[in-house]
């Protein structure tokens, strides 16, 4: 008996991988583009606009592309949401702009396609013109942003605009936090993250530091005590257990983890099993299923707990999870590791439904058990608070808490992104980051910054 | 099924649609499969004396709207540059194997009786059913004395016509230009010098756009540009216009009109006929979709006229000529209100902000937590339509009319210090 589950690199050819982990949906050429932007009605009050969490205006941005006026549809987009790139990629549109949009109500999933023309619009940017903004004059302000992700980016971004320092510390030796290796490598093709951190670096005034742990090679006090502000960014570095027995052998790994490997390597490198389990109901499990599907996995199937309106991943995210060959199996709960001579060999589920009162019932009589070679575990990610821990930084429901300013419990100590409450999505974490540094600028201009206690200046 | 069979000022053809003189009708090869389309009638491109005249490359320029091609289209070409022998014996050849249908050959020659006197036993010769003097074209030809130049002095009108009646016994339409403050000057020429119909618009003069590399207005030939005459879906309103004033004035009611400006569907097609053309004439929208459009023209118009029980053209030539009235006969006491269909309604917010920024405030946003409502306040609104205008949705806004209260016009209105006062 072979002792070692059947994990390997390399299960595809090197053109079979580069064509799997190619751009997912491909760039609008320039008719495309015109002919979506005219079919735009340029509303008034536009619905889409409202349902965007960085309040893009996505009327005025269309109508620019229509008109050939390019860059002014760049900088629409961008002076509401510098990662509009990364946005256009990863969205889920159909939840967000899209959804709003009045041409559903015309026929029902025709929407104005949002997503592509901010992507048009954006690519044509970086192709052509650089960074769009400059910086104000200089403050003489310095402010350390911890976490290198959306919200970080964004936050370094609207505070070097504004004329302050940043320096942008993260744990990753690369900036771009999720986006570099998060996200799905097929949503964020041809090295979009690090080309769009460049781009977005190259308006000045943003040093970044990587590898340094905040709290571990530096407190936050010690940051506080040093610059005019902090803002925390570090979004949730830990993820959730199973609860079972057998989490640590071979095989059964987190999703996020699997994830990262497969965006920091070269894809023939990555081992991946041939019988998958993934277990969860989000994007990252279907991002973990559909990425093991294209490494060339033979059999992925995605398991989760309840029915499949209840799972968080969207309806698009659902069928592109179908599309690409991964099973769905629907109201089953984990409950053994299946292992013989160490090595993992399947996963057992109880079967369940929702019971009277609505929740979910699990009958550990009745279970089906799945061979694998490899469970994916995706139940959730969570928020570790060990930077946290021993400063007066309140933390509840395991997240940073926050006030409408961005304010932390602790002076001068800001905090945004996916390590405070609200939706984690990339475009949350944008909005967080530039409406906490006009925050911060605005304390800081109005003199009441801490750390150095830098006079106030009129810059 | 209603009868399309015209006859225009002597001249049969089985349906109205004819082609307008201009690239579609320029050689036999064009007209013969124009005819196996199915059109009624050509305009055969205009004639001139040899030596024929020379064409600049790049002829076009376009006006485009929102996405839409060809709303507007505007060309710098002359009248045909093939040898006159040439045309006339195509000419011949098409009519001989195409009896059935009309051919009317488009002439501009210069402004001397000799010219005219010349050319037309050439033409006669040939079979065709009618000539259409060409006083239209806006450029080019103008500054040859020739075409707008002529068709802008109503004397020089009448003098040609006359000319023309005088030395062919074949029927005269005169092609008018729209190049002119008012149409009916130069039509009462035409009657008074004896025409048997005329026929408008030709095209306007026009700059169709500046290219902004180039620096020069387009289309650009070598580096340069000129105007032009435009034509297609833009320019209906203004042919409507000039047509119905013809087809009103009493002097001239009973000069057939051939349509032509703008006519792109069977819809068009009835409004020219109700505005009090009998012929229709076309070139742009050919020119834009191939002659397969006049299938629809023709069936189009066929089964609107059944729905109506119009039973052939002469029921709507000039059918809404009685109501083509001025402004001073409207009735002031007429109101029409706004009404938005809230369930077709797509919260656009179009109207809302037309309204509110352009008109009269009368459109208000409401909201109901998420949801957006727009409604009509009937005391601010002063029925313009505007916004039903603005409106992406069909019927989703509609002008209610309003229950009235006698008539009122201008003429007896206490605001007009020149009231009639009986
Ligand atoms: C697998 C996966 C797929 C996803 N797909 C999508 C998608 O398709 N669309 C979408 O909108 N959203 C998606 N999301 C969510 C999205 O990526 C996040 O909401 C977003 O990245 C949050 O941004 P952030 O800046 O708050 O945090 P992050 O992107 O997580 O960045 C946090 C950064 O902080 C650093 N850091 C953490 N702790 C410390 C410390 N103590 N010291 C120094 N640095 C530290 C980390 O290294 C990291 O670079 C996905 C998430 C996952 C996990
Ligand atoms: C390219 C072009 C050339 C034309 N040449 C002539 C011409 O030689 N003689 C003429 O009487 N009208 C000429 N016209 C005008 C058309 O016959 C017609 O009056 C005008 O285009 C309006 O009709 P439309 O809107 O259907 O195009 C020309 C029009 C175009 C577009
Ligand atoms: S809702 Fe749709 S049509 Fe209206 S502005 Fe937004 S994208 Fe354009
Ligand atoms: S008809 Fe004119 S005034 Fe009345 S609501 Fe519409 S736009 Fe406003
Ligand atoms: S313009 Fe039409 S669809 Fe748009 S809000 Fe007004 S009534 Fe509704």
């Amino acid at each position: 008996m072979n002792a070692t589950p059947d994990i390997a690199c390399g299960r595809l050819s090197a053109l079979e991988l580069s064509q799997n982990f190619a751009d997912a949906h491909p760039a609008l050429t320039a008719p495309q583009a015109a002919l979506e932007a005219d079919r735009c009605l340029y509303c008034f009050d536009a619905p889409c606009m409202e349902a965007c969490p960085t309040s893009i205006d996505i009327p005025k941005f269309i109508k620019a592309i229509a008109t050939g006026n390019l860059a002014g549809s760049a900088r629409t987009i961008l002076e509401s949401n510098i990662l509009g790139g990364s946005c256009a990629r990863v969205c889920p549109t159909e939840i967000l702009c899209e959804q709003a949009c009045v041409h559903n109500s015309l026929e029902a999933g025709k929407p104005v396609r949002i997503g592509a023309l901010q992507r048009f619009a954006t690519d044509w940017q970086m192709d052509h013109g650089g960074q769009p903004f400059t910086r104000a004059p200089l403050t003489g302000r310095r402010v350390a942003v911890v976490g290198a992700g959306p919200a970080g980016l964004a936050c370094a971004h609207r505070l070097a605009m504004h004329g302050h320092d940043v320096v942008l510390f993260d744990r990753h030796a690369q900036p771009g936090g999720l986006n570099s290796y998060g996200v799905a490598a097929y949503k964020l093709a041809d090295d979009f993250a690090q080309r769009e951190v460049a781009f977005l670096m190259e308006i000045g005034g943003i040093a970044f530091q990587g590898g340094v742990t905040v709290g571990r090679d530096v407190t936050v006090s010690a940051l506080g005590a040093e610059y005019d502000a902090v803002f925390l960014a570090t979004g949730l570095a830990g993820v959730r257990a199973l609860g079972l027995a057998g989490e640590t052998l071979d095989g059964v790994m987190d999703a996020v983890s699997f994830i990262e490997t497969v965006r920091s390597n070269d894809k023939k490198d990555v081992p991946v099993g041939r019988r998958v389990v993934v277990i969860g109901g989000g994007n990252t499990a279907v991002d973990a299923a559909v990425q093991a599907r294209r490494l060339g996995a033979d059999e992925v199937t995605l398991v989760y707990r309840r029915g499949g309106e209840h799972m968080s991943a969207t309806s698009v995210e659902r069928e592109w999870a179908q599309t690409n060959g991964v099973t769905v199996r629907l109201w089953a709960a984990p409950q053994r590791l299946l292992a013989e001579d160490g090595a993992l060999t399947g996963i057992a589920f109880a079967r369940g439904r929702a019971g009277a009162d609505g929740r979910v019932v699990y009958d550990p009589e009745d279970s089906f058990t799945l061979a694998a070679d490899m469970v994916l575990k995706a139940i959730g990610q969570v928020f570790l608070p060990a930077h946290a821990e021993g400063e007066h930084i309140a933390v509840e429901g395991g997240r940073i808490v926050v006030d409408g300013q961005y304010r932390t419990s602790m002076p001068g100590v800001y905090a945004g992104g996916d390590c405070i409450v609200g939706e984690d999505l990339t475009v949350a974490a944008v909005r967080d980051g530039r409406d906490a540094a006009e925050a911060i600028d605005k304390a800081l201009r109005a003199g009441d910054g801490p750390g150095r206690g830098v006079e106030q200046e009129n810059g | 099924m209603a009868d399309l069979r015209t006859v225009f000022a002597g001249i049969s053809s089985p349906n109205p649609f004819w082609l307008a003189s201009a690239p579609p009708t320029d050689k036999e090869y064009n007209v013969r499969r124009a005819f196996q389309a199915g059109w009624g009638g050509v305009v055969w491109k205009t004639l001139g004396e040899d030596p024929p005249v020379v064409n600049v490359s790049s002829r076009y320029g376009a006006l485009a709207y929102e996405g839409r091609r060809m709303a507007g289209l505007n060309n710098i070409e002359l009248i045909s540059d093939r040898p006159l022998a040439t045309n006339i014996a195509e000419i011949k050849s098409v009519k001989r194997d195409f009896p059935d249908r009309a051919l009317v050959v488009s002439l501009m020659v210069p402004c001397r009786e000799d010219s005219w006197k010349s050319i037309l036993p050439i033409v006669e010769e040939t079979g065709a059913d009618g000539i259409e003097l060409n006083f239209g074209c806006p450029h080019g030809m103008s500054e040859r004395n020739m075409g707008a130049a002529v068709g802008q002095v109503p004397e020089y009108v009448e003098m040609v016509t006359r000319w023309c009646k005088q030395y062919t016994r074949m029927p005269v339409i005169v092609k008018l230009t729209p190049n002119i403050t008012n149409i009916l000057a130069p039509a009462r020429a035409a009657l008074a010098g004896g025409a048997d119909a005329v026929s408008l618009i030709n095209t306007i003069q026009s700059v169709i756009g500046v290219d902004l590399d180039a620096m020069a207005p387009m289309p650009v030939v070598g580096g340069q540009g000129t105007h032009g005459g435009y034509c297609g879906p833009a320019v209906k309103p203004i042919a409507l216009r000039m047509i119905g004033d013809i087809a009103r004035d009493p002097e001239l009611s009973a000069l057939p009109i051939s349509g032509i400006g703008g006519i792109s569907n069977w819809r068009d097609a009835a409004e020219f006929l109700a505005m009090g053309s009998t012929t229709l004439q076309v070139c742009t929208a050919a020119m834009h979709y191939g002659f397969r459009i006049v299938e629809d023209m023709i069936d189009g118009l066929s089964s609107w006229m059944d729905g109506k029980n119009y039973a052939g053209i002469g029921d709507v030539t000039g059918r809404a000529i009685p109501r083509y009235v001025h402004w001073n006969d409207l009735n002031l006491k007429f109101r029409t209100l706004a009404r938005i269909d809230q369930d077709a309604c797509i919260k656009c917010g179009l109207c809302h902000i037309a309204c509110e920024d352009t008109s009269h405030q009368a459109i208000a946003r409401l909201r109901d937590g998420e949801a957006r409502r727009y409604e009509v306040i009937d005391e601010e609104c002063v029925g313009c339509n505007l916004c039903a205008h603005v409106c992406p949705v069909d019927g989703c806004i509609t002008m209610e009319p309003q229950p009235v209260d006698g008539v009122q016009t201008w003429r007896d209105h206490p605001n007009n210090p020149s009231r009639v006062t009986a």
